[in-house]
């Protein structure tokens, strides 16, 4: 028997609910050697902000048990750059292209938005309301429901697609964000955002990273994600795509029955270019051992009874 | 030039000690690859190590192209390099290669290389690459001691090596920046390629300046991912941040912003 993969996303039928998470899978292109993004529901590629960004100071990376910290600071060469250099390249992928959108001010988020909107092949945008990374950005919007509420619903005014906002996961109530999100008009809802964490090197008494701090990614944020995936699902009407320490199927399947529609897989992708591709796999095989035939069945059927 | 990146499992064909920190992994591949160049690195994936969570990045040693065979020469710094000296013949080891640019062909005959601990590895490549062009190249080469010498013989092969040991137990006593060769008035070399600690590369890239000599570095920052997407190893360069795992690991010093 077939076993149907495929899922909806506002709207969007994703072949199969696995993702790439933005910021670990760069445009892309840089993965075609390793496999073919035809067989991924979507690609969220890369964080796009108005104007070139050059990012933080080497060290951005520390290797931490079961994850890693980085300071990247959403290193990219703005939105013109995109549209102009990259968008030619990534259209031609036969799965869908949805770019992370970064901004510094209600006004670049908007900017941004408005100029990804004109791309006929990309259907939905992922605001980035949370990178813990720079130090004049997305933090402070993803951590204040009202400012929350505020970016969203100016973007909502410009961006007539499907209209994703990414979380913080670096808040007190993850519940109260995703309502305000969801009041200023996102369709869909993706969590989370990497966990502020901090590495030391005790020989030299410094930190590790250039910025001091940084954003924990990989298995070791796993069950906060899960935490917040399931109260956020039960909070809010609207979709949710699931990320946090995604390393494989049985990962995967956790976050939809979590409640999650689709996932995204991170920092997997840096360890095993094929993560993605094997999770589809594992996936179908997991459908195929519990005799299901839709993963759609699956979204949220957490017994807790 | 640009290389298909494979993810393959090699065999172990055999795991030699070289001293109390270094040893040598020699692995067999079962398809043919299309190329590799002095420069380029390995992403080993470290199994069963719960302590280490990405892989390890690796210079390309040495080849032996028509038997489908390489050699990594790894130093023994944490978890993950213990774990992967401890692996066995007939053991399999998962690779993402090759990754990266390449040491550039020189232009000219007079050409030095210059290599610091660990920063020795793509260097005997590098040897092996530049007699194929009819090059003899002169390596100076540093170590901590006699006892953490190693492969000597086999870098004569390829050119006139000199060494220096921190402690003076064998070659020049100090560091390779204060070996004789680089002391006279008026250098030898048109071409100097380096490799090893970044405080050495930067000393040489100093020296080289001072002479006018061409300088290419093999630059070793910490990286995630190893294929350009994480961001994490970028240098500051002519261009902006420029990814050491894509753009490098090899830069000619006049373009790093030293």
């Amino acid at each position: 028997m077939m076993r149907d993969l495929s899922v909806d996303i506002a709207g969007l039928t994703f072949r199969n609910p696995v993702t790439t998470a933005s910021g670990t899978f760069g445009y892309g292109e840089e993965f075609l050697d390793f496999l073919d993004p035809g067989q991924l529901g979507a690609i969220f590629v890369k964080a796009v902000t108005a104007k070139n960004r050059d990012g933080n100071a080497y060290p951005r990376m520390a290797e931490t048990t079961g994850g890693m910290l980085n300071s990247v600071g959403l290193q990219n060469k703005g939105v013109d750059h995109f549209c102009r250099e990259i968008y030619p390249k990534v259209k031609k992928f036969d799965t869908y292209i949805i770019v992370n959108v970064s901004g510094s001010t209600v006004e670049e988020y908007v900017e941004v938005a408005e100029q990804i909107n004109e791309l006929e092949k990309v259907p939905a945008i992922e605001l980035n309301i949370s990178c813990p990374n720079v130090k004049l950005g997305g933090m402070a919007f993803g951590t204040v429901p009202a400012m929350a509420t505020e970016v969203t619903a100016a973007v909502r005014k410009v961006y007539k697609k499907v209209l994703m906002v990414k979380l913080s996961p670096n808040v007190t109530h993850i519940t109260d964000i995703a309502k305000a999100v969801v009041e200023g008009g996102a369709d869909v809802i993706t969590l989370i955002n990497t966990l502020l964490g901090m590495a030391i090197d005790a020989e030299r008494r410094r930190p590790v990273l250039s910025t001091i701090t940084g954003g924990l990614s990989g298995p070791a944020i796993k069950p906060v994600a899960l935490r917040m995936v399931w109260q956020v699902h039960k909070a809010v009407a609207v979709p949710v795509i699931g990320l946090g320490g995604i390393m494989n199927a049985t990962d995967a399947i956790e976050f939809i029955l979590a409640g999650a529609s689709a996932i995204q897989v991170g920092t997997a992708n840096f360890i095993d270019p094929q993560a993605s591709i094997k999770i589809v796999e594992g996936i179908r095989e997991y459908l195929e051992r519990h005799k299901i035939a839709s993963i759609k069945e699956l979204v949220g059927a957490l017994r807790t009874e | 030039m640009v290389f298909k990146k494979n993810v393959e499992d090699l065999t172990v064909i055999r795991n030699l000690r070289l001293n109390q920190r270094h040893f040598l992994l020699e692995l067999q591949s079962e398809q043919p690859f299309s190329l590799l160049l002095p420069g380029q690195f390995v992403q080993a994936l470290v199994k069963d190590s719960p302590s280490t969570f990405l892989r390890r990045p690796f210079s390309i040693h040495s080849v032996d192209i028509p038997n489908k065979r390489f050699r990594l020469l790894i130093q023994i710094k944490g978890q993950g390099t213990r774990h992967l000296s401890l692996l066995k013949e007939g053991d399999k080891l998962n690779l993402i290669y090759p990754l990266g640019n390449s040491f550039s062909i020189p232009t000219t005959k007079d050409v030095l290389l210059v290599g610091g601990g660990c920063g020795v590895a793509p260097l005997l490549f590098l040897a092996q690459f530049l007699n194929q062009q009819k090059i003899r190249p002169v390596i100076l080469l540093g170590f901590r001691s006699q006892e953490e010498t190693f492969e000597i013989e086999e870098y004569s092969k390829y050119g006139t090596v000199f060494i220096t040991t921190d402690d003076g137990t064998a070659g020049e006593k100090g560091l390779v920046v204060d070996h004789s060769l680089l002391q006279k008035e008026k250098l030898d070399f048109r071409k100097i390629y380096c490799c090893g600690p970044d405080a050495m590369m930067k000393s040489i890239a100093r020296i080289a300046r001072w002479h006018k000599i061409d300088c290419e570095v093999s630059l070793e920052n910490t990286m995630a991912c190893g294929f350009g997407v994480c961001l994490c190893c970028i240098t500051p360069t002519d261009k902006g941040n420029e990814r050491v795992c894509m753009e490098g690991p090899v830069f000619n010093t006049k373009r790093l912003k030293w």
